[in-house]
């Protein structure tokens, strides 16, 4: 099962916790922006960078133990990046043993560069998911201009991710409580062809379900006289204490990617 | 103003070819509560996508409070027409109540603080007022329901058309619904396999088979013919 639970705030009421949520977003995604521009090998801002994360953690409550366990989860995408240390210029530092293939050491930097990047990039966007409710969020997002139609692809993937997961458990269920094996046989009699193609009719299933939905909704919303215009309610006025606080550490990671583009 | 349906001569083909509605005639007065019966596939939740025009007709007419659903009308009428569908995580597209209860009122282009009002109002007619804050994905299917009713009442429509409202409710849930819409006087055509709350809440059936209307008329004459209702593949109460 997908861990969906993840996507719930915690339950602590902290400072990070009521910050408008326009603010909290604006500070992700420039801690993000800014993240990605660090140049590579500036290990001692990465350093630097990761602190700011976890004291985020450390003030929202929220474990850094944790929120650095969740970020690992972004490791299987970094791995693109592994090409680099075999593609990358010289200076060599050995070759691998049974290819023969070079080992770049501008290669390797950039490669654990970019999976330090990509961590802290996740850690700070996971900090934002672990203190602000997901429909605050969407909230936050029409409130600041970001296109009617986006967020609401983003709320339809919200509400109906759930739903998905549960129609998936009940057909994987089904297929299970089907799947019988004769007495005194190995635990699976069927061949992994066989099992790969039950599975493959089930996410064909599930994709033909998710499509009649998406029509059925759209003709809930139409019947609720949807025209394809954004509608919200107007959002209230920034307050500047929050402002505030939130370019602390937008200014604080602004400065070590300065530092790190001198240095 | 009269809350009126008609339907008349109505055909509907899907674009794949099948029939889902042939040549249906049906009429419901102002303030009168048709139940609208028959078995799986009749064409019942078809016939209902037209009294909003979501479907047009591929022949016949369908009139709605004296207007013909065509495009120049169809806001007026999605506005007089409160469709609830079967399914309520069909109709409640957004993660929060509130905002659920809120989306027609807001399209309806009211101030701020009529579409407040009105969510409150429609909350508090189906007993949800404290659930404006919740998350749709957590609430019972007896509270979903009751919000999906809500998210059409906050439209202050004339006409209710609600699919198979008591569908899949434990008894006390599908009883304190059967009250609500008891409670709510208002044009309302209903299709439902329920016959009990066919016996309790509406004047007239119609029934619908393959198709095609096979019956209408009083709920006593048409509950008490049970060869009738045999041959459509339906139970007395
Ligand atoms: N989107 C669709 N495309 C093609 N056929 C459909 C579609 N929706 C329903 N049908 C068919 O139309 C017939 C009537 O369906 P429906 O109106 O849902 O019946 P009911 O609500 O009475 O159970 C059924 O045979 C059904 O298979
Ligand atoms: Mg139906």
């Amino acid at each position: 099962m997908i861990q969906l639970q993840h996507l719930n705030p915690t339950e602590a009421d902290t400072a990070l916790h009521r910050l408008d949520p326009r603010v909290k977003l604006i500070v992700a995604l420039s801690l993000i922006l800014i993240t990605g521009l660090m140049p590579s090998g500036a290990f001692g801002a990465y350093i630097a960078l990761f602190a700011l994360m976890m004291a985020e953690a450390i003030i929202a409550r929220v474990s850094p133990v944790l929120v650095v366990a969740r970020s690992l989860a972004v490791l299987p995408f970094s791995l693109a990046a592994v090409t680099l240390i075999f593609t990358g210029p010289e200076p060599y530092l050995a070759a691998l043993p049974v290819t023969g293939w070079p080992i770049s050491e501008p290669g390797l930097v950039q490669c654990v560069s970019i999976v330090f990047k990509s961590l802290i990039s996740v850690q700070a966007a996971i900090l934002l998911i672990a203190t602000t409710h997901f429909t605050t969020l969407l909230w936050a997002m029409s409130s600041l201009r970001i296109p009617g139609v986006l967020v609401a692809i983003i709320s339809f993937m919200y509400r109906y991710l759930f739903l998905l997961a549960d129609e998936a458990a009940r057909l994987s269920r089904a297929r299970d409580s089907r799947s019988a094996v004769p007495a005194g046989s190995p635990v699976t009699a069927r061949s992994l062809i066989f099992r790969a193609r039950t599975t493959g009719r089930m996410i064909g299933s599930l994709l033909v379900r998710a499509f009649e939905r998406s029509e059925r909704v759209y003709n809930a919303m139409l019947s609720r006289g949807y025209t394809g215009a954004p509608m919200q309610i107007d959002p209230p006025q920034l307050c500047p204490r929050d402002v505030l606080i939130g370019l602390i550490p937008v200014l604080i990671a602004a400065s070590l990617l300065a530092i790190s583009l001198i240095i | 103003m009269h809350h009126t349906i008609e339907v008349e001569n109505l055909t509907y083909t899907y674009p794949g070819g099948h029939q889902a509605l042939i040549d249906v005639s049906l009429s419901v007065g102002p303030d009168e509560r048709v139940a609208l019966v028959g078995p799986n596939g009749a064409g019942k939740s078809t016939l209902m996508l037209h009294l909003n025009g979501i479907y047009r007709p591929t022949s016949g007419q369908v009139t709605v409070g004296g207007l013909p659903v065509t495009d120049d009308n169809i806001g007026q009428i999605r506005a007089w027409v409160g469709l609830v569908f079967q399914n309520p995580d069909d109709q409640l597209f957004n993660p929060r109540v509130f905002d659920d209860v809120a989306f027609g009122p807001l399209h309806m282009a009211l101030p701020e603080e009529e579409v407040r009002r009105r969510v409150d109002a429609a909350l508090d007619a189906v007993g949800m007022q404290d659930y404006a804050d919740h998350i749709s994905h957590h609430l019972s299917l007896g509270q979903k329901k009751r919000v999906a009713i809500a998210t059409v009442l906050s439209m202050h429509p004339k006409i209710l058309v609600l699919d198979e409202p008591t569908a899949g409710l434990d008894p006390r849930a599908r009883r304190s619904l059967i009250n609500l819409l008891d409670s709510m006087e208002r044009t309302m055509l209903t299709a439902t396999h329920d016959m009990r709350l066919v016996a309790d809440l509406f004047t007239r059936v119609v029934i619908l088979d393959n198709s095609r209307v096979a019956a209408d008329g009083p709920t006593g004459d048409i509950l008490s013919d049970g060869a009738l209702l045999t041959e459509h593949g339906l139970e007395a109460p």
